[in-house]
């Protein structure tokens, strides 16, 4: 797994005590966006056979930020596999060194490390909240799993959230 | 167990993004799906934002995670980089811990 808001979703709903299984259905709901960047990415990329196997590691938010901000083919390509790439090698190392490091800390509420994941969760929604309909999407989703919590196992919650998505943007208009 | 659900959700978030770049544009241009699926990140992270501040377990709890929270978001709107927001919210809880 590649895709930073699914790993820190995965890990949350298990330290929040969930099931693993809630866990994955919501990092894989989380990855979905990645399926409409590599729609956008394909005709950009022109990538085939074994090359799209290792490409399709790379699609993220930023590679595909940085790819489509290109106006020529080539340099959306090199965009693209330079971001991907040192992506992938920082992130993977930083978390090999949090893995490592975290089993010499002591106690990690009195870091405030349980307050470190809705910081980041936040910092990643931000950007996704310039306009009125992602931003009562936003809060009715936080109003409908905060009630359910108390109801429901942990990590379920977010799987009730996800479905609420779905009816909302199915319903005729 | 940890390790089933984790090669599932693996494979699944792999399988996703091989399906974005091999799939005919067709299958994800649905008016419907276009909808759907930029809206589950927010909401999904919405809702991860509210449960991992205001519950522990199955439980609504208000404590200094909510403080972090705030402080976070003022990190936020001030456009503080990705690691400055994440490090004064875990920093906001570790000294009201440390004071109160």
């Amino acid at each position: 797994m590649f895709t930073g808001a699914s790993q820190f979703a995965f890990i949350g709903v298990i330290g929040a005590g969930g099931n693993p299984w809630a866990g994955a259905a919501t990092a894989a709901l989380l990855g979905s966006r990645n399926a409409l960047y590599g729609l956008r990415l394909s005709s950009l990329l022109g990538v085939r056979g074994p090359r799209r196997l290792v490409a399709s590691q790379l699609v993220l938010d930023e590679t595909t930020a940085m790819a489509i901000a290109r106006d020529k083919p080539e340099l959306s390509r090199f965009a693209f596999l330079a971001t991907g790439v040192a992506l992938f090698c920082l992130w993977n190392l930083g978390t090999l060194i949090g893995a490592l490091a975290t089993q010499a800390l002591p106690d990690p509420k009195a870091l405030g490390l349980d307050a470190a994941p809705p910081a980041a969760f936040l910092a990643l929604l931000a950007p996704r909240l310039r306009a009125r309909e992602p931003l009562a999407v936003a809060l009715a989703a936080a109003l409908i799993a905060l009630v359910a919590l108390p109801f429901v196992p942990s990590g379920v919650p977010l799987l009730i959230v996800a479905a609420a998505v779905v009816l909302y943007g199915i319903r005729p208009r | 167990m940890i390790w089933g659900p984790l090669l599932v959700a693996s494979a699944a978030c792999y399988m996703i993004k091989l399906a974005g770049l091999s799939l005919p544009q067709r299958f994800l241009e649905g008016p419907r799906v276009q909808r759907i699926i930029p809206l589950l990140p927010v909401a999904l992270l919405a809702a991860l934002v509210a449960t991992q501040t205001f519950a522990t377990g199955r439980h609504l709890v208000l404590d200094v995670r909510a403080a972090a929270l705030a402080i976070a978001a003022v990190a936020v709107l001030l456009r503080a980089p990705f690691l400055v927001v994440v490090v004064a919210g875990a920093a906001t809880a570790a000294l009201l811990r440390l004071v109160l």
